[in-house]
């Protein structure tokens, strides 16, 4: 009998274990470097506060390792530029865009729609489209290794959400990064992910997009 | 100096009746807080009176720290009742009051020892007037600078995350919230420094010639309570803001809001 050869076992790029955060959970599931999955449950089951919990924004017991290393290991600022999230409604501090990009180029704003000149525009005068957008092509700034979406095309038209799903499918390819997409849309979670977690009482089940 | 006599005391509190019953007259239903806060300041002003006289009689350093121990207890509880949100548990009291304590406390210390320079350095008639216009200052500077703050912080928590969750540190996501508590805390002195002798004579200064010191003696006087108070409410003010916004979060850099207790109704 031959001896079936098995690929080499890597430690996921984020995994989330025994994760408990205002009375919910334990949640467990883990995402490997480069993959999209893709994140399902009713309103109010905890999936906003799955994520911040994630990104280390409220207390909470258990542990998240980003490439092995534990949460509790690296200062909160550099968890938080590597493990980014994106919350349903962003939000703008300086009167213009630009201020909040620090005069760096980004690249993404022209596949996300945008002209140069955006960067030059008011934040009060931005549509809550625009905002969600620009909040992406923001958070990308930090080049994180982990992309915590909440239901990132929420407020977008069809042609904006696709140009929204091919940055994020591009930066995944290009960097190798870990996404867990929230979407309340079975369709764009078949479409966005390779694998789907549901969110229930229980914590989160693996299954059907 | 003349002295007053309390014929003349009543005289001018005859006008204060005269206005009551004017209030009463025209129904607008002020008479009876008039009355009661002007008995209030006539019975206060009365008692601190004859504290005052006792501690100048003994002036007793033992005496004269106990005075200036209620004074900023009681300052502490002023700059804590005028919080909308203040700090729960020890944290609402004691942040107040201990900026309080490392400012005026501090720079009434050292401007008894070097600049007054008398004899013996905790001389109540000094010591006492000097301390009381130190933390009736900073009280109001310190007040307004924390309420700002946890206010501010309050309205802008979803703002405060957000530049967290850009990776930003503590210092930096409170950093212009802190500055503008600063400046509104700020504000009341560099204000009435730059009024003083103009719009206004700072009352000080008004008594001290109302009871016959030369005026540049007044003058030189004033100034270095300026001096004093700036500095003093300065810092005082810098290092409330600095422990509160600390407060607010945890090691994890995580916005607390929690430890804020709920508005007043």
């Amino acid at each position: 009998m031959v001896a079936l050869e098995r690929p080499p076992v890597s430690d996921p790029l984020l995994r989330v274990s025994r994760l408990i955060t205002h009375q919910r959970g334990p949640f467990d599931l883990s995402i490997d470097a480069g993959e999209c999955v893709s994140l399902r449950g009713p309103s109010g089951s905890g999936k906003s506060l799955l994520l911040r919990a994630i990104a280390d924004l409220d207390p909470h017991q258990g542990e998240v390792w980003l490439d092995g290393v534990a949460c509790a290991q690296i200062p909160a600022p550099q968890w938080r530029r590597q493990v980014a999230l994106l919350p349903v409604e962003s939000q703008w501090w300086q009167d213009e865009v630009s201020a909040h990009f620090y005069g760096v180029a980004c690249p993404w704003l022209i596949p996300l729609g945008f002209g140069e000149a955006a960067l030059g525009w008011q934040v009060s005068r931005l549509s809550s489209g625009e905002k969600q957008r620009l909040a992406l092509a923001r958070a990308l700034m930090n080049r994180p290794r982990v992309l915590l979406l909440d239901e990132p095309s929420a407020s977008l038209d069809e042609v904006s959400a696709a140009a929204l799903e091919a940055v994020v499918a591009d930066y995944r390819h290009d960097t190798g990064a870990a996404v867990l997409w929230v979407s309340h849309s079975a369709a764009q979670a078949a479409r966005v992910a390779t694998r789907h977690y549901q969110l229930t009482p229980q914590g989160v089940q693996e299954g059907e997009p | 100096m003349i002295t007053l006599s309390v014929f003349d005391l009543s005289l001018a509190a005859l006008l204060v009746l005269i206005l009551a019953a004017l209030s009463w007259h025209m129904r607008l239903g002020l008479e009876r807080s008039l009355l009661i806060a002007t008995l209030r300041m006539v019975v206060q002003l009365s008692l601190i009176g004859l504290v005052l006289k006792t501690i100048f009689a003994t002036s007793g350093l033992l005496w004269v720290s106990l005075m200036a121990v209620v004074m900023l207890l009681a300052a502490g509880r002023e700059v804590m009742t005028r919080q909308q949100r203040r700090l729960k548990g020890w944290w609402g009291y004691g942040l107040g009051t201990g900026a309080m304590f490392i400012s005026s406390f501090a720079v009434t210390v050292l401007a008894l020892f070097t600049m007054i320079g008398n004899q013996p350095w905790y001389e109540p008639q000094y010591a006492i007037p000097l301390l009381g216009m130190m933390l009736g200052n900073t009280m109001s500077g310190i007040a307004l600078a924390l309420d700002r703050l946890t206010q501010t912080a309050w309205q802008q928590r979803a703002i405060i995350e957000q530049r967290l969750m850009l990776g930003q540190t503590r210092t930096e996501a409170i950093d212009e919230i802190r500055r503008e508590a600063m400046r509104s805390g700020m504000m009341h002195i560099i204000n009435a420094m730059a009024a003083a002798g103009i719009v206004s004579l700072p009352g000080m200064m008004t008594g001290q010639i109302l009871a016959g010191a030369p005026p540049m003696e007044a003058v030189k006087y004033q100034i270095l309570i300026m001096f004093l108070i700036a500095a003093g409410t300065g810092f005082g003010v810098t290092a409330a803001l600095w422990l509160a916004s600390r407060r607010l979060f945890d090691e994890r850099h995580r916005l607390r809001l929690e430890v804020l207790s709920a508005p007043r109704p």
